[in-house]
């Protein structure tokens, strides 16, 4: 139940265990205290919430679910539903 | 499947409108099967903002209904509560920190954005982190930090707290308030009256805990829930899912948010919280009343941090009722709708709330405000 | 009654507008007040006449300072009411102890902004307080206009207008937002601070059908939709997907939890503008940011409110913003 945005990793600060992260073009820092050491590599798509890193976001499934609305709209598509 | 994913479509690719109106539509059908009503409760309070912020229940049959739940941390803080922060940060040489809305909350005379008019040294921050600034900044001063929400924002008080305590940081006390999403859910499914047919699992809190939280849900109480991300898309996917699990006669606990949600949650964070914090006997939520095991504390160890003990003498007992008007009790129980109370909109605004459903970012009566219906 | 001074009621948006009403407009009643404009119009439709004070912090940021905002906002409330900035009046209360540098600085981005506006300062006053009586320093100006086209007001709205947008919005507030202290973001927001006269002379020299004009200040564009929607006595429906913004302000709000409706704009402005005369306003504006876009109707559906239309389908009120802006939380 909480503000919490998906953002990319693009610096890690290992002294001061914080990462820096991008959502569209703003950046901040976000502590990894939550987080496995070493879990979170650059790259990563992660949520934020409170300036803490809370988990890393599934690329691969974030990409399935996306392929999947792909389909649904084929499906409504296909019966002659306005998509 | 190899493509890269770019950031962007991690908002866009939930918010496309063929995408939520293709899932209307699929839920149009499968509610075609449903014997009677079906009501759904949303737990959490963000999601009840996503639903109508976007319009969803426009998009919905009539025989699918939202049930608004008790999801917002800042709305079941009852009054007396309110009114300890209001008397520490009045304290000489304190400093009262809180989260963003908390400073709106209505206590029995005024709120903390009052206290601070009239020159108390009140501050909100964007996190507890920013605790450790001001705490370096003012060594003369007691920093108090006031914490509050559920499970998704437990753990970075515990990230504070173990600064603190690495630290030996003299200068940082904590009043606790951190609630659990479990036992409320157990209590209003025990009023015999309630209407819930199923939940959408908080998505965020579902994240720390994990999904395994909901399973008594489904087994003991024979609810089915789905845990749904923020976005519309997640969301009217959950309710597809829910409705299907009833056609299909199943009763489970389903996770929409998989990019996001396991099984067993975030064990760091877990961890973190039990090296901190014992689970409080009872807690008084303001409109449902006495919940046991439903809040947390610092652990008899962390007394020497704990505020409520520190200023036990000074910190008011008395429980304080909500206004007569105010009917935020039978909202945070779902046995009301927001345009259901007398007051909603009149004397109850954003601007002059007689509760904290309508200043809180995540309640239920500032939804239903901000985003008014047509 | 109020009590005491909230910083809601300085927001911009439904509690300043409840100060200014139960405070000011009950004391200082007259036909030309009530009128809620941009600029007062004096003297039979000649003049425009406007004040501001800024008290912005920090006070230097990406696109601008102080000094630039406090020409910008006074001549941009001029150029609302179609009016040419002439004469402007400069006030300074600065605390002790501020640097002589920055001071010079600010000054400096003055005498350049009012080149642009084709205005010049007469008179003016400078308050030196002590250090805590003021934040660094508050400046006020004050400001008179020449109008080149009378009856531009935002009480004559009605459905054969059509509503434009300048440009993408809320780049000041997310700016500003940005770069207070304790909320540490990097980006590359920029403030769209700008001088608004050149661009309103354009158009008044095309003889565009210009019904209002208002530059989308403290409140940003919700402010100024929910005053036009109660001063017309309209409805004005919008289209959500139309409105301009840009990819930083999004990832601010979407940080922050704020919605970019109702975030400041200081070089932003909202046009009512006759339907048939639309596309070449469109045009024109497009030649100085090509994010101006037609963003809404006006019609009788619900009076004195803003409807947004979702792209699929559903809809919902626009409220005035009220509250002080706070992040969310849980």
């Amino acid at each position: 139940m909480c503000l919490s945005i998906p953002s990319k990793v693009t610096k890690i600060d290992k002294e001061m265990n914080s990462a820096t992260v991008d959502t569209m073009g703003v950046s901040r820092e976000a502590s990894l205290d939550l987080m496995e050491e070493g879990s979170v590599k650059i790259g990563d798509y992660v949520l934020i919430h409170i300036g803490f890193i809370m988990n890393k976001i599934d690329e691969v499934d974030a990409l399935s679910s996306l392929e999947a609305f792909e389909d649904v709209l084929a499906i409504m598509d296909k019966e002659g539903l306005d998509g | 499947m190899g493509r890269e994913l770019h950031l962007k479509e991690l908002y866009n690719g939930f918010r496309d409108s063929k995408v939520i109106l293709s899932y209307a539509k699929l839920i149009e059908e499968e509610g075609k099967k449903l014997t009677k009503e079906f009501n759904i409760m949303e737990v959490c309070g963000g999601h009840t903002h996503t639903i109508m912020k976007y319009g969803l229940k426009q998009l919905l049959p009539k025989n699918i209904n939202f049930i608004h739940g008790p999801g917002c941390p800042v709305c079941i803080m009852p009054k007396e509560r309110v009114n300890h922060a209001m008397v520490l940060a009045q304290l000489p040489d304190v400093i009262l920190v809180t989260l963003g809305d908390m400073i709106k909350v209505p206590g029995s005379k005024g709120s903390l954005q009052d206290v601070r008019a009239e020159g108390a040294d009140v501050r909100f921050v964007y996190s507890p982190m920013d605790c450790l600034k001001i705490a370096q900044e003012n060594r003369d001063k007691t920093v108090i930090f006031f914490a509050i929400g559920f499970e998704t924002t437990t753990p970075m008080t515990s990230a504070l707290i173990n600064q603190v305590v690495q630290k030996k940081i003299p200068n940082i006390l904590f009043h606790i308030n951190h609630i659990t999403v479990p036992e409320p859910m157990k209590v209003l499914l025990d009023d015999k009256e309630n209407k819930i047919d199923a939940f959408i699992g908080p998505a965020h809190v579902s994240v720390i805990t994990g999904s395994k939280i909901y399973n008594e849900f489904a087994k003991e109480y024979k609810k089915p829930v789905v845990v749904s991300g923020f976005e519309p898309v997640d969301v009217m996917k959950s309710i597809l899912m829910l409705v299907q699990q009833l056609n299909e006669n199943r009763c489970e606990v389903e996770v929409e948010y998989t990019r996001s949600v396991s099984e067993n949650g975030n064990l760091t964070a877990q961890n973190l919280n039990d090296n901190f914090f014992q689970i409080r006997e009872s807690f008084r939520w303001r409109g449902i009343g006495d919940i046991a095991q439903s809040a947390l504390k610092l652990k008899n160890q962390f007394s020497y941090l704990d505020a409520e003990v520190i200023y036990k003498n000074i910190l008011p007992t008395q429980m304080i009722d909500d206004h007569k008007m105010c009917i935020c009790g039978d909202v945070l129980k779902g046995k009301a709708n927001p345009k259901d109370c007398k007051v909603f909109g009149k004397a109850c605004t954003p601007t002059t709330p007689l509760g904290s459903c309508m200043v809180s970012s995540e309640g239920a009566c500032s939804a239903y405000y901000k985003y008014g219906e047509i | 009654m109020i009590e005491k001074i909230k910083l809601a009621h300085g927001n911009g948006g439904e509690e300043n507008n409840q100060l200014i009403s139960e405070v000011f407009y009950k004391a200082f009643q007259n036909e030309i007040l009530q009128k809620s404009e941009d600029s007062a119009v004096i003297e039979d439709g000649k003049f425009a006449f406007s004040t501001d004070s800024f008290t912005v912090s920090p006070l230097f940021f990406a696109g601008g300072d102080i000094g630039k905002l406090a020409v910008c906002g006074t001549c941009n409330d001029l150029a609302m009411m179609g009016a040419k900035p002439k004469y402007l009046t400069c006030s300074v209360i600065i605390e002790e102890g501020f640097s002589g540098d920055d001071l010079r600085t600010i000054v400096d981005s003055m005498a350049q902004e009012l080149k642009i506006n084709g205005a010049i300062v007469v008179s003016g006053d400078t308050k030196v307080v002590p250090k805590g009586s003021v934040d660094k320093i508050f400046i006020n100006t004050t400001g008179i206009g020449e109008i080149q086209k009378k009856g531009i007001s935002s009480n004559s709205i009605d459905e054969d207008d059509v509503i434009i947008v300048s440009r993408d919005i809320g780049c000041h507030g997310a700016t500003i937002f940005a770069q207070r202290e304790g909320i540490e973001l990097t980006s590359n927001l920029q403030s769209d601070c700008l001088s608004l006269y050149p661009i309103i002379q354009k158009l008044l020299d095309k003889k565009i059908a210009i019904t209002a004009l208002r530059d989308a200040t403290r409140g940003g564009i919700s402010a100024v939709l929910n005053e036009w929607a109660k001063q017309s006595n309209i409805s004005i429906e919008v289209e959500e997907e139309a409105i301009p913004i840009s990819d930083e302000v999004m990832g601010l709000c979407e940080i922050l939890g704020f919605e970019a409706m109702a975030l400041a704009n200081e070089g932003t402005f909202l046009l009512a503008v006759k339907k048939d005369d639309a596309n070449r306003a469109l045009n024109l504006l497009k030649e100085l940011n090509e994010n101006a876009s037609i963003i809404g109707k006006v019609s009788k559906k619900s009076l004195k409110k803003v409807i947004l239309n979702s792209p699929w389908g559903t809809q919902r009120y626009l409220d005035m913003p009220s509250g002080e802006l706070l992040p969310r939380i849980c």
